[in-house]
């Protein structure tokens, strides 16, 4: 009993990850129809952030210095988000393939410019003591970094929605994703929307690389790589752009991987979750929360 | 898409057209004929291109370099056929190759099939498994189609790193099982026949999909990539066409895998990654997505700038840079990336596009 509340305690902190990886791609896609690959790369900068702050202001107490980390790598995801959208995406409007390939090579560009700075081994991330405490819930030493990324995850979900329904830009951003055309022609003005929404998707996988240099104990360049297949597999299984369901899905895929990995053998639960995948296209092509195929 | 243009030009109907298709098609079998006796000819020929070979072209270790540009050439076109004519943007490309790499080389150990029975019998087994997983991918269409191939491949990639059943060799790899391999593709000195194996693949994997492409089913991938309403609404059904596509160019990459097996001498992980098969997408855009000799052209490139940028990146003239630019330089990806973000920008048809658009002018 008390390893089935720790497989899940420690499947919901990946899925936290998965969440703030996924939720970025999936807006992104749905407002703009861009699938955005360098996803990944904005999650390493945001680990790699974190471990600057980390390693170098030692002068601020460990717990301290771990917020300013987490606020860089979040504000660092965000700028590489609206840089890229400023400054690449936007020259090829309309032309969905073109963007996904540029995408493509500047993901493998940014991959390797990490890996020629800091080199390929993964870097520690030198954490606050606390974060290795463990906490007793139900009978399960958890250790409080899975607490931890559930929480600043679960807190950012609620801030992303609340953000969706109740601001004007969530509001356009909301409506954009229905029918860019339709918003368009009322005047409004999308295109900032879209760099709002690289920006936000940024925001989130710089967030998410450093707790996940928490959560895998270590940063290296190819991190965001590997985490990405899991975020596409989120996002086709929530639905492309309902932010809800990649919620729900990543909490799904994260707990079929863990509770696979942990009951039947390790390397299988990701295999499994491919599985899980195929079946979701088998009964709903759409995904759990999406809408019909276009 | 941007080829439509050519697409419309290909298609005219009126008969100087066909009188100059005519003469298009001898000058065609000309062409491919020159550049095969050019390349089949190299490995007698005592001098190089220096800066871009090591050696002179007789020489083992430029030849080995010849071989592994012309099967990944092979292999682009394979992929151009699925997306460059058809549209699919296919991003599990480097399963079929994988398990053509794979399945050949566990023939040979676990059945002991000779080499070319234990290939051609990958080559089938990969279009059974290509007629399964395109019949789940393609109940999705687009980016979501892209993603769930991608899926499919990281899962047999996860598969051969985590190597559950302890016989896909984990992180090490295979190495050539070459007991079952003819003596004519042993030893160093025998690199030549490989190269030419790769070459004569080469063109078969060309003429099948020239064939193919050129055919009524090629006139109707090009009108799903174009327009898939539009083929639905004059009465045809675009999944079995799409199918027909994905499965033969999964068969065409298994073959290219069976040959890799053997230039590269063993299976290596790296073929089954994701990065694998966003390299072959590089590849077919570099040269010109929907041209089959621009895929060639691309993957050749491709194959030489990744074997030899690597040498590029230790010589002095990169290491006296300060080192914050330096370590980037030095990695091939940087550069390739790099390459690539700025051929999207300002030349997205690919390198085959310079000459189509000299010839509209």
């Amino acid at each position: 009993m008390s390893s089935f509340v720790l497989y899940t305690i420690t499947g919901l902190g990946l899925a936290g990850l998965y969440f703030l990886l996924a939720s970025g791609l999936s807006l992104i896609f749905g407002l703009m129809s861009v699938l955005n690959l360098a996803h990944g790369a904005f999650f390493a900068a945001g680990g790699f952030a974190a471990w600057w702050v980390m390693d170098a202001l030692t002068v601020l107490p460990p717990g301290l210095r771990f917020v300013v980390a987490v606020v860089l790598a979040g504000l660092v995801g965000m700028v590489a988000g609206a840089l890229v959208e400023r400054g690449l995406i936007r020259h090829l409007y309309g032309r969905h393939v073109e963007q996904i390939l540029l995408t493509i090579g500047l993901g493998m560009a940014a991959v390797a410019l990490m890996g020629g700075w800091f080199s390929y081994d993964p870097r520690l991330l030198s954490q606050p003591a606390w974060f290795t405490d463990t906490t007793v819930i139900a009978g399960a030493n958890v250790p409080n970094s899975r607490l931890l990324i559930l929480g600043v995850a679960a807190v950012l979900l609620v801030g992303l929605m609340l953000f969706l329904a109740r601001t004007r830009h969530g509001l356009i951003i909301r409506a954009g994703v229905e029918n860019p055309n339709m918003v368009r022609a009322l005047g409004i003005d999308v295109d900032r929307s879209f760099t709002i929404v690289f920006a936000l998707g940024g925001l989130l996988a710089g967030v998410g690389g450093a707790l996940a240099g928490v959560y895998f104990n270590g940063i290296s360049p190819n991190l965001g790589t590997t985490q990405l297949i899991f975020a596409f597999i989120v996002v086709v299984i929530g639905g492309l752009g309902s932010v809800p369901g990649t919620a729900l899905a990543a909490v799904l895929v994260a707990l079929t991987q863990v509770y696979v990995n942990n009951y039947l053998s390790t390397g299988v639960g990701s295999i499994s979750v491919v599985g899980l995948l195929a079946l979701v296209l088998l009964i709903r092509p759409q995904g759990l929360l999406g809408k019909a195929a276009p | 898409m941007t080829q439509h243009v050519d697409a419309v030009s290909r298609t005219e109907p009126a008969d100087p057209a066909l009188v100059s298709t005519g003469s298009r098609r001898g000058r065609w079998a000309v062409v491919l004929g020159t550049v095969v006796a050019i390349l089949a000819i190299l490995p007698w020929l005592p001098f190089g291109v220096p800066g871009v070979f090591s050696g002179p072209f007789n020489t083992p270790g430029t030849l080995q370099v010849l071989a592994v540009g012309i099967t990944l050439a092979a292999l682009a076109m394979s992929y151009d056929v699925v997306f460059g004519y058809t549209g699919l943007l296919s991003f599990g490309h480097a399963l079929p190759f994988a398990l053509g790499v794979y399945g050949t080389n566990l023939l040979m150990t676990h059945a002991t099939l000779p080499y070319p029975v234990a290939g051609l019998a990958a080559v089938a087994g990969v279009v059974v498994v290509s007629l399964l997983l395109g019949s789940v991918a393609l109940r999705t269409t687009g980016v979501a189609f892209a993603m769930v191939t991608l899926a499919f491949s990281e899962a047999f990639s996860l598969l051969v790193l985590t190597d559950p059943l302890r016989f896909l060799g984990g992180e090490e790899g295979l190495s050539l099982a070459s007991d079952q391999v003819p003596d004519l593709f042993r030893g160093v000195v025998n690199v030549r026949f490989i190269y030419w194996l790769a070459l004569t693949v080469a063109v078969a994997v060309y003429l099948v999909a020239r064939k193919v492409v050129t055919s009524r089913a090629g006139r109707v991938f090009e009108a799903i990539r174009e327009n898939e309403p539009r083929v639905e609404m004059m009465g045809l059904r675009p999944f079995p066409f799409k199918l027909a596509s994905f499965v033969l160019g999964s068969g065409l990459a298994a073959s290219c895998g069976a040959v890799y097996l053997l230039v590269v001498r063993g299976a290596n992980v790296g073929v089954t990654t994701p990065e694998f098969t966003l390299a072959i997408l590089v590849m077919v855009v570099l040269g010109g997505a929907g041209r089959l000799w621009g895929a060639a052209i691309g993957g050749f490139v491709y194959g030489l700038l990744t074997l030899r940028l690597s040498a590029v990146a230790t010589s002095d003239v990169i290491d006296s840079l300060p080192g914050w630019l330096s370590g980037p330089l030095s990695e091939p990806l940087f550069v390739l990336g790099t390459l690539f973000v700025l051929l999207m920008l300002f030349a997205p048809e690919g390198i085959s596009s310079v000459t189509s658009r000299m010839r509209r002018r």
